[in-house]
């Protein structure tokens, strides 16, 4: 993406949801207030390239939201009166993007569709780009789309933030869509590019619009530091060839290291609340390596002891794998082969790249091979296959 | 708004509940007496069916209709119950059903 379109989705991104939000409550209808702002994101791609960024985008937004809503909702006398008065500026309520996000990632919805309508409803994607972000049909995407916003209205799907009583289980299925976002940014599930920077930078958008407005939720501030720790980073992540590096071969200097000094400040709000969730956890472990001055410095034992923290709230086999690689420098090759033996993860690359790894630090190179040859076939991510495949050859 | 809870058995459901006590299965029933009693002021109205061998199942597409014996989806799971609910939303209902203490799978639908 050029600069103009970084600008451009930025200035989209932080308008588009609260515009979204503003419509909501003044139509009173998800799915129309939702149509309405997508046609002007819609027209504002198209014009702003080629006339510039408006001085106020946001009245230049609801301005032509208005009017094509005033066109678009003609039969519902209803929404139209209600727009026709609407005026700008528009007082703005400061949780009304958490509502959105929060029925969005409703978990009555299925999950494809939960990212899909937050990145259009929140972020402010169009319907194209997310296709292109996720590799699917267009058509897909606006299906997924018009089915979750039927379902919204339909099924009665409340707009609001939930009350406390349920808010612990809601608000993890919000930080989970935004974390899943964020890994697909990270390190893309196939495709051309290995990477999707306009993704993580959505997902840390999402996050921290959380984080702003629910600033006591020590999980809400873990998963902003764990991204942002991970963002602080992303210069030394590929080469000029546009290769991967892996973490031990980084060149350290490159890292924003003020980025990370406010993660970690961050994080350590956030474990003053003396709720550790998983994020925390893992932010932990990532601010770990960032903080070591080189890969002989890490401080593996420290490492080891928050994954057994994490396995303890999260005992997945993929915390396992990521426990064993840990392991593998505090008790040895062995140890951590013996470690992946027992875990069941086929058909996931990473567990066969690790084998791989393990095997060849134990002088068995044939199997080691026959792993990564074994890796290969699971990743349809490009930058990974080529570290794989480079591995591989003689 | 109106919803219906439909609220479906299952076979490793029913076993347990054929295993149960006398006493075991009359707190059972208590249990769900005691639910239908809390959420009373939003509950519409609510039945229970017999159980599925009591079922007959008619289809009317094309030509004459034809009857056969059983419900019309023959699986593991079986509608045995509903309650018609009056809530503001989804999430009052799926609070309510959380709440459920007898069967383990419950569909959530608006009337229309």
């Amino acid at each position: 993406m050029d600069e103009v379109h970084v600008e451009l989705a930025r200035v989209v991104r932080e308008h588009a949801g609260r515009l979204t939000a503003c419509l909501i409550r003044v139509l009173g209808d998800f799915a129309a207030a939702e149509d309405v702002v997508q046609d002007a994101i819609e027209i504002a791609l198209r014009r702003w390239p080629e006339e510039g960024i408006p001085d106020h985008p946001d009245a230049w937004l609801l301005t032509v939201a208005r009017r094509r809503g005033l066109d678009v909702l003609r039969r519902q006398a209803n929404y139209r009166d209600k727009l026709a008065r609407l005026q700008w500026p528009v007082p703005e309520e400061p949780d009304d993007r958490l509502k959105l996000i929060f029925t969005c990632c409703h978990p009555a919805l299925p999950e494809t569709a939960q990212v899909a309508l937050t990145l259009r409803t929140v972020c402010g994607l169009t319907t194209a780009q997310i296709a292109a972000a996720f590799l699917v049909p267009e058509t897909t995407v606006a299906q997924r789309i018009t089915r979750a916003k039927r379902k919204i209205t339909d099924a009665g799907i409340p707009y609001r933030v939930p009350p406390d009583a349920e808010l612990p289980g809601r608000l993890g299925q919000v930080l989970s869509v935004v974390y899943l976002l964020f890994n697909e940014g990270y390190l893309t599930s196939s495709g051309v590019r290995p990477h999707a920077p306009d993704l993580t930078a959505d997902a840390e958008f999402l996050a921290s619009t959380l984080a702003w407005s629910m600033p006591k939720q020590p999980e809400v501030l873990g998963l902003l530091a764990l991204v942002r720790l991970h963002q602080a980073r992303i210069a030394a992540r590929f080469d000029g060839a546009g290769r991967l590096v892996l973490l031990k071969d980084q060149d350290r200097t490159r890292w924003d290291h003020d980025a990370i000094a406010d993660a970690i400040h961050l994080l350590e709000r956030a474990a003053a609340h003396h709720r550790p969730g998983p994020y925390q956890v893992e932010a932990a472990i990532v601010a770990c390596h960032a903080e070591s001055p080189s890969w002989d410095d890490t401080d593996w034992a420290q490492i080891l002891v928050l994954y057994d923290m994490l396995l303890a709230m999260a005992p997945t086999p993929v915390v396992r794998l990521h426990r064993a690689i840990a392991l593998r420098y505090v008790q040895g090759p062995t140890a951590a082969l013996a470690e992946l033996d027992s875990l069941v993860l086929d058909g996931y690359h990473l567990y066969h790249a690790t084998r791989a790894d393990l095997l060849r630090d134990l002088g068995r190179h044939e199997e080691a091979d026959a792993a990564d040859r074994r890796a290969l076939t699971l990743t349809a991510n490009p930058a990974q296959q080529a570290l794989i495949a480079d591995r591989l050859r003689p | 708004m109106k919803y219906v809870l439909m609220f479906v058995e299952t076979e490793q459901y029913a076993k347990e509940l054929a295993e149960m006590s006398g006493d075991d299965r009359q707190a059972a029933y208590e249990r769900v007496s005691q639910w239908f009693a809390e959420h009373a002021p939003k509950i519409v109205h609510h039945g229970h069916l017999a159980p599925p061998h009591t079922a007959t199942t008619m289809r009317l597409s094309g030509g004459d209709p034809v009857i056969t014996d059983g419900p019309f989806v023959e699986g593991k799971e079986v509608v045995s119950g509903y309650a018609e609910l009056e809530v503001a939303d989804l999430d009052e209902a799926l609070a309510m059903a959380k709440s459920w203490p007898a069967c383990p799978v419950i569909e959530i639908r608006p009337l229309t």
